[in-house]
C-alpha cells in the first residue's frame, strides 16, 4: 500500500503537478477521436516505439533560444512518455516560422524520409491566413500533404489556428479552420481543433488571453496544456485499451 | 455624426408615395399618362424592402463581433447565405428603382452624375471608417503584447509601413477585416449607369450579360487584387449577379416571377433546400452531425466560397427570398406595427446605418477584448449597438423632414427647380 502511495507521489511529481493538469482540462466532445491512429497503435504494438513528426510555423514553438523546450511538441513528448510507460517515444519537431503550406508541402518528402513517422502533427493554416493565401489554395495544398503523408504509411493529426482574440479583428481565421476541418473528414485523419479548445480555456477563465505580458509563464502553460491534450487524443484515438 | 458629411438617403420618396393605396393609384395614373414605356417602374415605396434591408443591417453589425453569443441568432449559422446577400440584393433593387426613374426621366447624364456621386459618398465613408479602424488597431498593436502569439502578432505589420499602407488602403486595396462590403458597393454603383441603361431596354438581356460576366469570372478566377497579396474578399464580377438580379427585380422582373413564385412546388422546392442546407450548416457547429454530410456529398459541395458568391448561396437567397415574398406581401399589415418600425427606419438610411454598424462593432469588440468580456457583456454590447442605430436612424429621419419642409418652401419659390427629387 505505502509503495502504491510513493509511486502515486513519484508520478505526480513527474507530471510537474497533477493539479495544473486538472486545470486544463479539455472536454472530450472537444477533442476529435473519430478515426482510429491505426500506424500508431502498429508501431506501438509491434515495436513498442512511437516515432512522431511536428510539422508547423510559427505558433509551434516559443520565441527564445530555449522556446522549443516548452513549446508543445516537446511537452506532447513528455506526456507520452509518461503515459506509455515501455514505449520509446520520439517527437522530431520541423517548426519553422514564416512557411506557407504549400512550402511545407515541399518539404514534406525530405522529412518523411528521415523521419519515417508513424505520425505527423501538422499545425497550418495561420502563416496562410497572414499571408492572405486563398482558403482554396490551402485547402488544395492541405490535401496533397496528407495524402503524401497516407501514402508513406502514417497517420496525420491536423492542428489548427491558435484563439488569439485582440487580432482578431484583422485577421479572421475561420475560413481557414473550416478548411482544417473538412479535410481532416475527408482524409480520414484527425483534427486537433487548438482553436476552439483555447477558446473553451479563454471562456471558462482557465487563461486570459487577452492579457498583455512580456513574460512567458501563461505562453508555456498554454503550450504545456496542449501537449497533455495531444497526447490524451493520440492515445484515445490510438485504441489502445481493446 | 455621418450625418453631419452631407450623406443623402439613398432612398427619398415624395411623401405621397409612402402610403400604400394611394401610391398605387397614383402609380396606375402615371403609367397610364406614360407612353408605352418599354419596362414598367413599380412607384410605391415598398416598405419590405427597409425592413429586411434594416435587419440585414443589424446581423452584419452582430456577425462583425467576431466573439458574440448572440451570433448564434444569425442567419448565417442555419444557411449558407448571411445578411451581405439580403443587403447586396436589396441595394441593387432600390438603386434600379430609384436611379431608373431618374435615367427615364432626366436622361443618361444626369442619371448616372448622381450614381457616381453616390458612389463618391460611399467611398468617403468608406475611408472614414478606415481611419477609425488604423486608430484601434494602432492602440492594440503598442499596448498590447505576448509570446503566445508572437506569429499572429506580425499582422499588425502594416502599422510599420503607413506609407504604404495608407495608400493602399485609399485605392481600396488594402482592407481589413470587415471593410469589404463598402468597396464592393462602390464597384457595383461604378458599373452601373450601362448596366441600368441596358436593363431598362433590354431587361433580360441584361440579366444574362450579367449571369455570362459572373460565370466568366469563376471560370478564368477574374477578382480585383488586394493588398498586400491575395483577392478582394468579395469579387465583384461575381457578386454583380445579385445586385444585377436585384434591378431586374425591381424593373418589372419581379411582376414577371409572381406566377412563378406562387406555385406551390417552387414552395416545396425552396422549403426543400432550405431545409438542406440547415442540415449540412447544422454539422459545421456540431462534430457529432458530420455523418449528415457523407464524404461524396462534402466533395461535391465544398468548399462554399463566399468570395464568388457560390451558387449554393446564390440559391439559398434565392429559396429564402422566395419563401419571403410568398409570406410577406406588399401590404402585409405587420409592416406598420409599431414593434418593426426601427428596423425599417434603419433600412430607410442605409450607408449611415452601415457605417455606424461597422464602427460599432470595432468598438464592441474593443470593449470586449479589454475587458475580457463573458456572455452578459457581449449580449449587453450587442444590444447596445442596435439601440444606437436605432436612434441614430431616428435621429436621421428627423434631419430629413426638417431639411425637407424647408426645401419644399424653397421649391415652392423656385417653381419646382427641385422637381424629381433628389435620391
Amino acid at each position: 500500500m505505502k509503495f502504491i502511495i510513493a509511486l502515486l507521489a513519484a508520478l505526480a511529481l513527474a507530471n510537474g503537478g497533477a493539479a495544473a493538469a486538472e486545470e486544463c482540462a479539455v472536454p472530450p466532445s472537444l477533442i476529435d477521436s473519430d478515426n482510429a491512429l491505426t500506424r500508431v497503435a502498429q508501431q506501438i504494438k509491434q515495436q513498442r516505439r512511437l516515432d512522431i513528426s511536428v510539422i508547423g510555423t510559427g505558433s509551434s514553438t516559443l520565441p527564445g533560444p530555449d522556446g522549443a523546450q516548452f513549446a508543445y511538441p516537446a511537452r506532447l513528448e513528455a506526456a507520452l512518455k509518461q503515459q506509455l510507460p515501455g514505449t520509446a517515444v520520439k517527437v522530431t519537431a520541423h517548426v519553422a516560422s514564416r512557411q506557407t503550406t504549400a512550402q511545407m508541402v515541399a518539404a514534406l518528402q525530405n522529412i518523411l524520409a528521415d523521419d519515417k513517422p508513424a505520425l505527423v502533427i501538422w499545425q497550418a493554416g495561420t502563416f496562410d491566413a497572414l499571408s492572405g493565401v486563398e482558403p482554396d489554395t490551402f485547402s488544395a495544398n492541405l490535401a496533397t500533404g496528407v495524402a503524401a503523408i497516407n501514402a508513406a504509411s502514417a497517420d496525420v493529426v491536423l492542428l489548427d489556428m491558435q484563439y488569439s482574440p485582440h487580432t482578431a479583428a484583422v485577421l479572421d481565421v475561420t475560413a481557414y479552420a473550416d478548411v482544417m476541418r473538412w479535410v481532416a473528414q475527408e482524409h480520414g485523419a484527425l483534427l486537433f481543433d487548438r482553436l476552439a479548445i483555447m477558446r473553451h480555456w479563454s471562456e471558462e477563465g482557465v487563461f486570459d488571453l487577452y492579457a498583455a505580458t512580456k513574460k512567458y509563464d501563461m505562453a508555456r502553460k498554454v503550450h504545456d496544456c496542449i501537449g497533455r491534450a495531444l497526447a490524451f487524443q493520440i492515445v484515445n484515438a490510438a485504441r489502445l485499451t481493446p | 455624426m455621418i450625418g453631419g458629411l452631407g450623406f443623402t438617403s439613398l432612398l427619398r420618396w415624395p411623401e405621397a408615395f409612402a402610403n400604400g393605396k394611394a401610391a398605387r393609384l397614383r402609380a396606375a395614373a402615371v403609367s397610364a399618362a406614360a407612353a408605352a414605356p418599354e419596362v414598367t417602374l413599380p412607384s410605391g415605396r415598398d416598405l419590405r424592402l427597409d425592413l429586411f434591408r434594416g435587419i440585414a443591417l443589424w446581423l452584419i453589425f452582430l456577425d462583425h463581433i467576431p466573439e458574440n453569443v448572440v451570433n448564434w441568432f444569425t442567419i448565417r449559422n442555419y444557411g449558407f447565405s448571411d445578411a451581405t446577400e439580403i443587403f447586396i440584393f436589396i441595394s441593387g433593387y432600390t438603386a434600379a428603382f430609384v436611379y431608373g426613374r431618374a435615367m427615364r426621366e432626366r436622361g443618361f447624364i444626369v442619371s448616372s452624375a448622381r450614381i457616381l456621386r453616390r458612389a463618391w459618398q460611399i467611398y468617403v465613408a468608406h475611408i472614414f471608417l478606415f481611419t477609425i479602424f488604423m486608430a484601434e488597431i494602432a492602440y492594440v498593436a503598442a499596448t498590447f503584447d505576448n509570446p503566445l502569439y508572437a506569429e499572429e502578432m506580425n499582422i499588425l505589420g502594416f502599422l510599420k509601413q503607413p506609407d504604404v499602407t495608407i495608400y493602399q488602403a485609399l485605392l481600396l486595396k488594402f482592407k481589413p477585416v470587415n471593410m469589404d462590403v463598402l468597396p464592393l458597393y462602390i464597384v457595383l454603383l461604378l458599373l452601373f449607369p450601362p448596366m441600368l441603361f441596358v436593363l431598362l431596354r433590354q431587361p433580360a438581356l441584361a440579366l444574362i450579360g450579367s449571369a455570362i460576366v459572373y460565370l466568366l469570372a469563376l471560370h478564368y478566377d477574374i477578382n480585383i487584387p488586394a493588398y498586400p497579396n491575395g483577392v478582394w474578399f468579395f469579387n465583384p464580377f461575381a457578386w454583380q449577379l445579385l445586385f444585377v438580379f436585384g434591378a431586374w427585380c425591381a424593373i418589372g422582373g419581379a411582376q414577371r416571377l409572381g406566377a412563378f413564385l406562387r406555385s406551390p412546388i417552387v414552395l416545396a422546392i425552396a422549403i426543400a433546400y432550405l431545409l438542406f442546407s440547415l442540415d449540412v450548416t447544422l454539422t459545421w457547429h456540431f462534430d457529432s452531425l458530420s455523418f449528415l454530410v457523407p464524404n461524396w456529398l462534402g466533395e461535391l459541395i465544398y468548399p462554399i466560397d463566399k468570395t464568388n458568391l457560390d451558387v449554393l448561396r446564390f440559391a439559398h437567397f434565392l429559396a429564402l427570398a422566395a419563401i419571403t415574398v410568398r409570406f410577406v406581401p406588399y401590404d402585409w399589415p405587420g409592416l406598420k406595427w409599431p414593434i418593426l418600425q426601427p428596423a425599417i427606419r434603419c433600412g430607410q438610411h442605409s450607408l449611415e446605418i452601415f457605417c455606424l454598424g461597422v464602427f460599432l462593432a470595432f468598438a464592441g469588440q474593443f470593449i470586449i477584448s479589454q475587458w475580457s468580456g463573458g456572455p452578459l457583456v457581449q449580449a449587453a454590447i450587442s444590444l447596445a449597438g442596435i439601440l444606437i442605430m436605432i436612434a441614430t436612424a431616428t435621429l436621421i429621419s428627423w434631419y430629413k423632414t426638417m431639411e425637407g419642409r424647408t426645401q419644399q418652401k424653397r421649391a415652392q419659390t423656385a417653381e419646382g427647380a427641385l422637381a424629381g427629387g433628389e435620391t
